[in-house]
C-alpha cells in the first residue's frame, strides 16, 4: 500500500514542476553583427588597460623630463633626436654603423647558438641527474655552486680560452641558460609517476623506448619551465656580454651610444631589448604549450 | 597431480626500511587453473596488492617463486598484463595511441601494420570504447578510462590478467557496468584473471574462488572459498540466490568476525 502511495506522489511532482517552470527560449543564433560587436568589446577590454597605463606613463615621463636642464631626454626629445634610428631599422652602413634590426639580429644569433647548445646539454645532463642517484649525488653540489656564478664572471675566463669575442659571448649564454634547464629537467624526471614506470616495465620497453615514449613526454612540462627561465636569462646575459666584447650587437650598441652621449639612442635600444625579450619568452611558452598539450592535466 | 597453470610457491616478503624489518607476506602458496577467475580479498594494508605485484614481477619476493605455464617468473612482462588501480593511461597519448603503444611493442614483427590497427580497434570494441579512440584520457570519465586500461591489458594477449582494485575509484553504478563488462570478457575469451578487491559483493559475483587473506603483519592465506554459482551470472537474480548469499556470508564472517581489522596495531 505505502509503496503505491509513494509512487503516486512521485508521479505528481514532476508534472507539477514541469508546469511551474516556464522555459524561455533564448535566440539560438545571434546575428553576426552582435557577435562581432561582442568580440570587439572583449578585445577592447584586453587592450585598453595596458594602453591607458602606457599613455599615462609616457605623459608622466614627458612631464618629469620636460625641463631643458633635465639629465634624461623626454619622449618627444627621444623621437626628435633618434628619428633616424627609429625610422630606418634596416639601414646598412660601415662596421658597427647598422640599423637596429641588424644589431638585434646579431644578438639573437649569438643567443640562438648558445641557447641551443644549452638545451641539448642541459636536457642530457638533467636526464642523467634525474635518472641516477649516483650522478645526482656527484654532480648536484657542483651545479649548485656553479649556478650562482654571475654570467659576466665567466667572460674573462672564456675570452682567455677562446681568444675571440664571439665564441666567448656564446659561451656566456650557454653557461647562463644551462642551469635552470638541468635542474628543472632533473626534477621532471624524478617526478615521473611510478604508474608510468610500471606500464613501461610490464611492456618491457627498452632504454631508448622508455626515454622517448615515457620519460620525455612525462617530464616535458618541467623541461619547458626550465627552457623558459633559460631563454629569459640568456637575453639578460647577452646585453651585458656584448657590452664587453664589442662588434655588432645590441649590447655594444648601447655601450657605444653611452660613450657618444646619445642617451636617446639608448632608450630606443632598451625598448627593442624589452620587446624582443618579451617575444622570446612567449615563443618558448607557445612551443611548450604545443608540445605538452594534454600532459599538464592528467 | 599436474602443475597448475599459475602457481605461487611459499612466497615470503619482508620490507626493510631504515633498518627495521617488517614482514608483509608469509608462506603464500596458491595454484590457479587456466581460465579461472580468482579474487584476493582482505583488509587494507594486508599485502594483497603486494601479492599481485609479485605475480606481475614489479616487486621481487624475498623467498619463494612464481611459475606461469611451467616457467619461472621473476620480471615484469606483457604475458602478465596489469590493470592498474588508477588506470595509468599516458595522458599525452590518445586512447588509440595508448593501446597502440602496447600493441606495437608486443606484436612488433608478429603482426603487420594493418593487423595491429585491427587488433587495437578490436580491443577497443571489446570494452565499447571505439567511439572515443581519438580522445585523450583527460577528456573521458573515470569509468571510460578504466575500460581503456582493461583494453590495453587485454591487447597484450596476456596469459594472466592481473586487476589491482580496478573499480575501487569508481562510483557504484559505473562499477556495476564494468563488472558486467569484465564478466562478459571473461566468458568470451576465457582469460585467467586475478583480481584484488575489498568489495565482498564484487568478489562473489565475479570469482570462481575467493582467496581471503589474514591481517598483516605477516599476512597469509586464511581461507579459500569456492563459489559454485553457474555462469553466466546475473546480479539481479543472484541478489536472492541462496548459494550467493551463503558465499557472501562466509566472506563477511571471515573478514569481520575472525579477522577484524585493527587499525594501527602496534
Amino acid at each position: 500500500m505505502s509503496v503505491t502511495q509513494l509512487n503516486l506522489k512521485e508521479d505528481k511532482k514532476p508534472a507539477q514542476s514541469a508546469q511551474v517552470v516556464t522555459f524561455t527560449p533564448s535566440p539560438a543564433t545571434k546575428p553576426f553583427g552582435t557577435r562581432l560587436m561582442r568580440n570587439a568589446r572583449q578585445m577592447m577590454a584586453q587592450l585598453l588597460p595596458p594602453l591607458i597605463t602606457l599613455v599615462l606613463m609616457i605623459m608622466l615621463w614627458e612631464l618629469v623630463c620636460s625641463s631643458p636642464t633635465s639629465s634624461l631626454p623626454s619622449p618627444s626629445r627621444v623621437l626628435e633626436e633618434s628619428w633616424e634610428l627609429i625610422a630606418h631599422p634596416f639601414y646598412v652602413g660601415q662596421g658597427i654603423d647598422q640599423g637596429m634590426f641588424w644589431h638585434i639580429f646579431a644578438s639573437l644569433q649569438r643567443v640562438a647558438i648558445g641557447y641551443a647548445l644549452a638545451v641539448v646539454a642541459g636536457v642530457a645532463l638533467g636526464v642523467l641527474v634525474g635518472q641516477s642517484q649516483w650522478a645526482m649525488r656527484g654532480l648536484d653540489p657542483i651545479f649548485q655552486v656553479l649556478r650562482t656564478v654571475p654570467p659576466l664572471a665567466w667572460l674573462p675566463l672564456s675570452l682567455a680560452a677562446f681568444r675571440d669575442g664571439n665564441p666567448s659571448a656564446i659561451f656566456v649564454i650557454f653557461i647562463t641558460a644551462i642551469w635552470p634547464i638541468i635542474i628543472n629537467t632533473a626534477v621532471g624526471i624524478r617526478n615521473i609517476p611510478q604508474d608510468y614506470q610500471n606500464v613501461a616495465k610490464v611492456l618491457r620497453l627498452n632504454g631508448f623506448e622508455y626515454f622517448a615514449k615515457i620519460m620525455l613526454p612525462a617530464a616535458a612540462p618541467y623541461i619547458f619551465t626550465g627552457l623558459r627561465i633559460g631563454i629569459g636569462l640568456s637575453w639578460l646575459a647577452i646585453v651585458a656580454a656584448e657590452m664587453l666584447i664589442g662588434g655588432v650587437g645590441i649590447g655594444f650598441f648601447i655601450w657605444d651610444a653611452w660613450n657618444s652621449s646619445l642617451i636617446s639612442d639608448i632608450i630606443v635600444a632598451l625598448i627593442y631589448v624589452g620587446v624582443v625579450g618579451f617575444f622570446l619568452d612567449r615563443f618558448i611558452a607557445f612551443i611548450g604549450r604545443l608540445v605538452t598539450r594534454g600532459t599538464a592535466n592528467a | 597431480m599436474a602443475q597448475p597453470y599459475l602457481s605461487l610457491e611459499f612466497i615470503d616478503k619482508t620490507f626493510e626500511r631504515n633498518g627495521t624489518r617488517s614482514e608483509v607476506l608469509k608462506q603464500i602458496s596458491l595454484g590457479v587453473d587456466k581460465g579461472e577467475f580468482i579474487s584476493i580479498i582482505g583488509h587494507s594494508g594486508c599485502g594483497k596488492s603486494t601479492v599481485l605485484n609479485i605475480i606481475a614481477g614489479l616487486i621481487d619476493a624475498t623467498s619463494g617463486a612464481v611459475f606461469l605455464d611451467g616457467k619461472h617468473v621473476d620480471a615484469p612482462g606483457p604475458e602478465r598484463a596489469v590493470v592498474f588501480q588508477n588506470h595509468s593511461l599516458l595522458p599525452w597519448l590518445t586512447v588509440y595511441e595508448n593501446i597502440d603503444l602496447a600493441v606495437s611493442k608486443v606484436f612488433r614483427g608478429k603482426k603487420s601494420k594493418a593487423e595491429r590497427h585491427a587488433w587495437v580497434m578490436h580491443n577497443l570494441d571489446l570494452v565499447q570504447m571505439a567511439h572515443a579512440k581519438d580522445k585523450r584520457p583527460a577528456e573521458i570519465s573515470g569509468g571510460m578510462k578504466q575500460r581503456v586500461g582493461i583494453a590495453r591489458a587485454l591487447s597484450m594477449e596476456p596469459k594472466v590478467l592481473l586487476l589491482d582494485e580496478p573499480f575501487g575509484a569508481l562510483d557504484a553504478l559505473t562499477r556495476a557496468h564494468l563488472q558486467d563488462a569484465v564478466m562478459e570478457i571473461h566468458a568470451r575469451l576465457g582469460n585467467t584473471m586475478i583480481m584484488i578487491t575489498h568489495d565482498v559483493d564484487e568478489a562473489v559475483l565475479l570469482s570462481d574462488r575467493i582467496v581471503m587473506m589474514t591481517n598483516g603483519p605477516a599476512a597469509k592465506i586464511g581461507e579459500i572459498l569456492d563459489v559454485p554459482i553457474a555462469r553466466p551470472r546475473n546480479r539481479i537474480e543472484l541478489a536472492s540466490d541462496r548459494t550467493y548469499l551463503k558465499c557472501r556470508e562466509a566472506v563477511l564472517k571471515f573478514l569481520y568476525e575472525r579477522h577484524r581489522f585493527v587499525e594501527a596495531a602496534e
